[in-house]
């Protein structure tokens, strides 16, 4: 077994154990743990795959920005000792039947699949390709999220001022 | 028990200096040995350069070391093994061609230097504290200046009873720990000591050091949130709130040097900064030197030390997020704490002030590389090496804790402030104004010489300066403190 | 056996079912959010898998890069509208939310 391999699992067990902790977890901050877990093994997984620049952005945008701010959203938004939100278990079960029939499904086509695949090569720069790819063939995609993030940021801050402007509002500081 | 730690002392001091040195050059030799030594092998057996037989078998080392084979050249030509010296040099040197070995190496190095690094961390910033509150700060464990304060405090903490408190989350107060101590530890893989002094030498090694410092929050935010304590976690909500924004001023002055010098791998950044005190990339132009500035004072921020250590302020919120740990996990917390400011101390040097090279040009030490071993050993101590660049860390470290001692801490409406108002826009600026140096301004250009000048005299003369300040409170430490403590300064 | 495509792509899928369970059966609305993020997850592995494995371009790296910063919008805006969801209803339970039936 090549040293790809014995990583390969390794992260895959990482990864696919922290994305059941999700699905069985129902403390929700240990959801957001779990999905740590899941992140930092597809960071990895993107650095087995010579995607080095991918893997870091994963790392800094997705466990070092995104999951501090779902974190964040927990921290004023639940309790530790709140009312534990369980699922319900009809939808449990039937959720559970229609996944676990998803899966089966996609891995018996996965596993048949005639995959014509080609020898993966390393890239000598990736990051520069990649830098020269945004800014040449997807220029106009990348200006477009540009914008986008703009009107995130200014819609963000605008829904979240703490401004009681429903007669519903319970005040609540923060 | 004390009169015997103060013999052992200075011993074990002088022989923490030898290893020291000795470390800093020999893992480098080592592989460098290695790796000849498969080169002239494969030229010998004509070797496909990354073919299945580049692993070396113990006979062909053996009988390479004993210089059987014939045509081969450095190292053995100066280097005359014995039959038995071979021999035992063949195992490890079998070992050492392995990635996995190096691998481990490195790991065991690391994990090495951060805890003891935190250890003497912690012990001069007590001493570093004293001494600017005209104390003493811990003097007697160990006998000299209570060097061994850190060690007897860390076995202390060992066997402290590991407070557990009944209203916490048991697994995630446990988790937290690590998730803030492991990110700490990994952002060492992509921190190179000097150029062969580097567990993974990523292409991106800079955006992974962010990356690690950013994950690293997750762990204070969750030991907040674990504690079930309102004052851990209002403490982890400010980290979280102030990490964040921290992180786009502390992005955007780390753009400036990536900018000038079109890499993201730090190997080769600090490559280019070996030709002297002048090369150094704080000192090319104006801006840069200005983004070194933004880009310490961020890092400050994001290491929570003061005057922004507002996650952990006592006099409001007890201790912050680690109000309820004890024992190894608030221990953990530190260390992880240490390892950041060195890691923000050292990368300030990589970026900006010649990494692991001295002030002295690279070139004049060229011929030392190539010679006998001891001018070997002496070039990786004058010239460049991890030495200096544990040095310049070390003193990043020591302005931080100056810094920390000297200002008050500001409120958190002004750290936001002094982030989203002062440090954002005048990062834009600084990168704007490098883009159009950058763009119109070239290095060989009047202008570009100039401004070179300008800013090493300025950089010349704030070192100058700065050891100009220590020496002469070094001379006149008598008249400067009170009298209590003359009474028992080294030498009084 | 060498590792290839299809453990990657099967991975992707056990990752997108599970994030598919937590998107249909968790009530919090942040565990809604979470489920989302691993089905992002399991694309974004896909495309990186596709692009190594079976076109050998970083065309999918960026497709996954793309997909990584509309997540962290989408996130932020998520947050944004639980906080204030939370201060309207004063639970996070994504049920509750139905005022707008009939």
């Amino acid at each position: 077994m090549s040293g790809e391999a014995i990583a390969f699992y390794m992260l895959a067990v990482l990864a696919a154990g922290s994305a059941l902790g999700c699905v069985i977890a129902t403390n929700i901050v240990r959801m957001a743990l779990c999905l740590l877990g899941t992140l930092g093994a597809v960071a990895l997984l993107y650095f087995l795959m010579a995607a080095n620049f991918l893997g870091v952005i994963q790392l800094i945008v997705y466990a070092g920005g995104t999951l501090i701010l779902i974190v964040f959203g927990i921290m004023v938004t639940s309790r530790m000792y709140g009312e534990k939100l369980k699922p319900r278990r009809s939808e449990a079960l039937i959720g559970a039947l229609v996944v676990l029939a998803l899966f089966a499904g996609l891995v018996a086509i996965l596993w048949r699949g005639p995959w014509v695949t080609v020898v993966p090569t390393e890239q000598p720069n990736s990051v520069a390709a990649i830098g020269q790819a945004l800014l040449g063939t997807y220029l106009v995609p990348f200006e477009l999220a540009s914008v986008l993030l703009l009107a995130v940021m200014i819609g963000a801050a605008y829904l979240a001022q703490p401004a009681a402007r429903n007669g519903r509002g319970t005040e609540r500081e923060e | 028990m004390g009169s015997i730690l103060r013999k052992v002392a200075f011993p074990i001091f002088l022989i923490g200096v030898a290893a020291i040195i000795v470390i800093a050059w020999v893992p480098a030799l080592l592989y460098g040995t290695v790796d000849s030594m498969r080169d002239d092998l494969g030229r010998f057996y004509k070797w496909e350069p990354r073919g299945e037989h580049a692993t070396l078998t113990l006979d062909n080392i053996r009988q390479y070391l004993e210089g059987s084979i014939a045509g081969q050249s450095a190292p053995a030509a100066h280097i005359r093994f014995g039959r038995s010296t071979a021999a035992a040099c063949t195992y490890v040197l079998w070992l050492l061609q392995f990635r996995i070995t190096r691998d481990v190496l490195a790991v065991v190095g690391v994990v090495g230097f951060v805890s003891l690094f935190a250890m003497f961390a912690i012990w001069w910033e007590r001493k570093v504290a004293a001494r600017m509150q005209s104390r003493l700060g811990p003097m007697r464990v160990g006998g000299w200046h209570g060097w061994a304060q850190s060690l007897a405090d860390g076995i202390k903490l060992l066997q402290k009873e590991d407070i557990f408190i009944a209203g916490a989350d048991p697994v995630l107060f446990r988790m937290a720990a690590y998730v803030a101590f492991i990110p700490a530890l990994g952002l060492f893989i992509a921190l190179p000591f000097s150029a062969a002094w580097i567990a993974r030498d990523l292409d991106v090694g800079l955006i992974f050091i962010l990356a690690m410092y950013g994950v690293g929050v997750l762990g204070v935010l969750i030991a907040g949130w674990a504690s079930n304590n309102k004052w851990s976690m209002f403490g982890a909500m400010r980290e979280a709130c102030q990490m964040i924004s921290y992180e786009i001023p502390l992005g955007f002055a780390l753009l400036v040097p990536i900018m000038t010098v079109g890499t993201l791998r730090l190997t080769t950044i600090g490559d280019l900064q070996s030709g002297g005190f002048q090369t150094w990339l704080a000192f090319r132009n104006p801006f840069l030197l200005a983004a070194a500035l933004i880009f310490f004072i961020a890092a400050l921020a994001s290491c929570k030390r003061a005057p922004f250590d507002l996650p952990e302020a006592e006099s409001e919120l007890v201790a912050g997020f680690h109000t309820e740990y004890s024992g190894f996990r608030w221990a953990l917390f530190f260390f992880a704490e240490y390892a950041e400011m060195f890691a923000a101390g050292a990368l300030a040097a990589i970026l900006f002030f010649g990494a692991w090279y001295s002030p002295l040009p690279a070139a004049w030490g060229e011929s030392w590389r190539h010679g006998p071993l001891w001018q070997q050993a002496l070039h990786g101590v004058v010239f460049s090496g991890p030495l200096w660049l544990i040095g310049k860390g070390i003193f990043f470290v020591y302005v931080q804790m100056w810094l920390r001692w000297t200002l008050p801490r500001v409120r958190l409406d002004q750290v936001m402030y002094a982030c989203v108002q002062v440090m954002l826009p005048l990062a834009m600026l600084v990168l704007l104004a490098n883009t159009f140096w950058e763009w119109q301004v070239r290095d060989r250009s009047v202008l570009g010489t100039v401004a070179n000048l300008v800013c090493t005299a300025v950089g010349a003369a704030a070192v100058l300066a700065i050891i100009g300040v220590g020496l002469y409170g070094f001379i006149n430490r008598r008249r400067l403190v009170g009298t209590q403590v003359v009474k028992h300064l080294p030498g009084a | 056996m060498t590792i290839g495509l299809t453990h990657y792509l099967i991975l992707a899928a056990l990752l997108f079912c599970c994030g598919l369970f937590v998107m249909t059966t968790k009530r919090n609305a942040v565990g809604i959010l979470i489920g989302v993020e691993l089905v992002l997850n399991a694309a974004c592995l896909n495309l990186v898998a596709f692009s190594r494995y079976r076109v050998g371009t970083i065309d999918g790296q960026i497709a996954a890069l793309f997909i990584i910063v509309l997540a962290a919008a989408e996130a932020a805006v998520a947050i944004a509208i639980f906080v204030n969801y939370y201060r309207m209803l004063a639970t996070i339970d994504a049920d509750k939310g139905d005022e707008l039936r009939g």
